[in-house]
């Protein structure tokens, strides 16, 4: 892995990361022009009111603004933790600011919008073992949420989500509602560098709350480095690449902790998910009871 | 890596406020440029920045990204960042991101000068 140093390591103007380090795609600009959405009627009819312009041409790759999350349940997930949260970015984390890149050289032979089709396509099939990613039967399409629930371990898995929030041809933007471990949002995108393609994942992220600030410091970086790393080696062996490589970059964008969102802690969903572990036997017992009354009744109805 | 097609002109109102009128396509590519136009603005005591947003063409992930390192910069400065002249479009994909609780948003410059100045 290399670390690099960020802007809190070093002093004067060039402590700023580089662009590829910061960049989630440049070729994302370079993009197919996006179909455009009608123009307002008022807008053709008064083109001098200078506040109501065209929608961008990236206009069909952004989700549409929502206040809170909207879940439809999924098979194998258990899809907790997610209906009305809220999206958290980087300025509503907790922990230091972190950017970490994974890259990976995947030939010259497959062409970037070949990789994101494929990335898109197989998503949850690439993850590692003991984790499930439960996305729209769709696909990945701006607005989709997506269900998660991760192995933290003890027989624990953490129920959170994520939210599509940028998808085009060339590379998709995945953003945390509260509760998640991190808040921030990772782009999977792929570019030309020469004759060769490179698939890369970009995260800029702050520990949602405290606790998982000191689960990062101690082994969540570490382990998260581990599971990007294994997502995009098996994503190397779907595109036929021989021995697929991933070059690690973390740079410390703030080492300054958000205090006042320390109180995140609240809808930590590492902690509701053990609460909802261990309630879960405790829930589907009081079910059985329930229903177990219930013949009872009809049976006792039936006899008389 | 292509060249940004971006255009960052830094405008000085008083020795505390300087307004960066950005034309054309935000995207991670454009960073140096953006990190230019940040150091021509901080020159000396400027407290406020002002993005003018109103010639944006297109802006992506990345360029949302590199918004979030400038404010990172301007926070450790002690510097209040606003805009003004985003479309509906993008001030929208602000509150989406949830940047603007971060970056007031103003409809116009006149209104981001006063906003600041306060």
């Amino acid at each position: 892995m290399t670390e690099t140093a960020g802007p809190d390591q070093v002093a004067g103007p060039e402590r700023v990361a580089s662009a590829e380090q910061i960049g989630l795609s440049a070729r994302e600009a370079a993009a197919p022009v996006a179909p455009q959405p009608a123009v307002a009627p008022q807008a053709a009819v008064a083109p001098q009111a200078a506040a109501v312009k065209s929608p961008g041409r990236d206009a069909a790759s952004w989700a549409r603004k929502v206040e809170r999350l909207e879940v439809d349940p999924r098979e194998g997930v258990r899809g907790t933790n997610v209906a009305g949260r809220r999206l958290t970015g980087p300025v509503q984390g907790f922990g230091k600011m972190w950017q970490k890149s994974y890259r990976m050289n995947v030939g010259s032979k497959i062409e970037p919008e070949q990789a994101i089709a494929t990335w898109k396509e197989h998503f949850p099939e690439f993850w590692p073992k003991g984790n499930r990613f439960a996305g729209a039967l769709t696909g990945i399409n701006p607005g989709d949420v997506a269900l998660l629930d991760l192995a933290i371990g003890g027989g624990v898995k953490l129920s959170t989500g994520v939210f599509v929030l940028y998808a085009d041809a060339e590379s998709f933007t995945l953003m945390t509602p509260q509760g998640h471990m991190f808040a921030g949002w990772i782009t999977f995108a792929a570019e030309r560098e020469g004759d060769d393609t490179v698939v890369s994942a970009q995260v800029l992220m702050r520990a949602n709350d405290p606790i998982y600030e000191l689960g990062m410091t101690f082994g969540g970086h570490k382990k998260e480095d581990k599971f990007w790393a294994a997502t995009m080696v098996a994503l190397g062996h779907r595109l036929g690449v021989p021995d697929p490589k991933v070059a690690t970059t973390t740079t410390c964008v703030d080492s300054k902790r958000q205090w006042r969102n320390a109180g995140n802690i609240w809808h930590n969903s590492a902690i509701r998910s053990v609460f909802q572990t261990i309630a879960a036997p405790v829930k589907s017992l009081g079910r059985m009871l329930r229903h177990d009354k219930g013949d009872g009744k009809q049976a006792s109805k039936g006899a008389t | 890596m292509g060249a940004p097609v971006i255009t960052m002109d830094v405008r000085r109102i008083g020795d505390e406020v300087a307004v960066v009128d950005i034309k054309g396509e935000v995207t991670a590519a454009c960073e140096p440029v953006l990190m230019s136009a940040y150091e021509a603005a901080s020159d000396g005591k400027t407290s406020r920045l002002v993005l003018n947003f109103a010639g944006l063409e297109y802006m992506n992930s990345g360029g949302i990204g590199m918004l979030v390192t400038l404010l990172v910069r301007a926070n450790r400065q002690r510097q209040q960042l606003a805009a003004y002249g985003l479309s509906d479009h993008y001030r929208e994909i602000f509150e989406l991101t949830r940047l603007d609780e971060a970056i007031t948003i103003y409809d116009s410059e006149e209104s981001a000068l006063n906003g600041v100045a306060r």
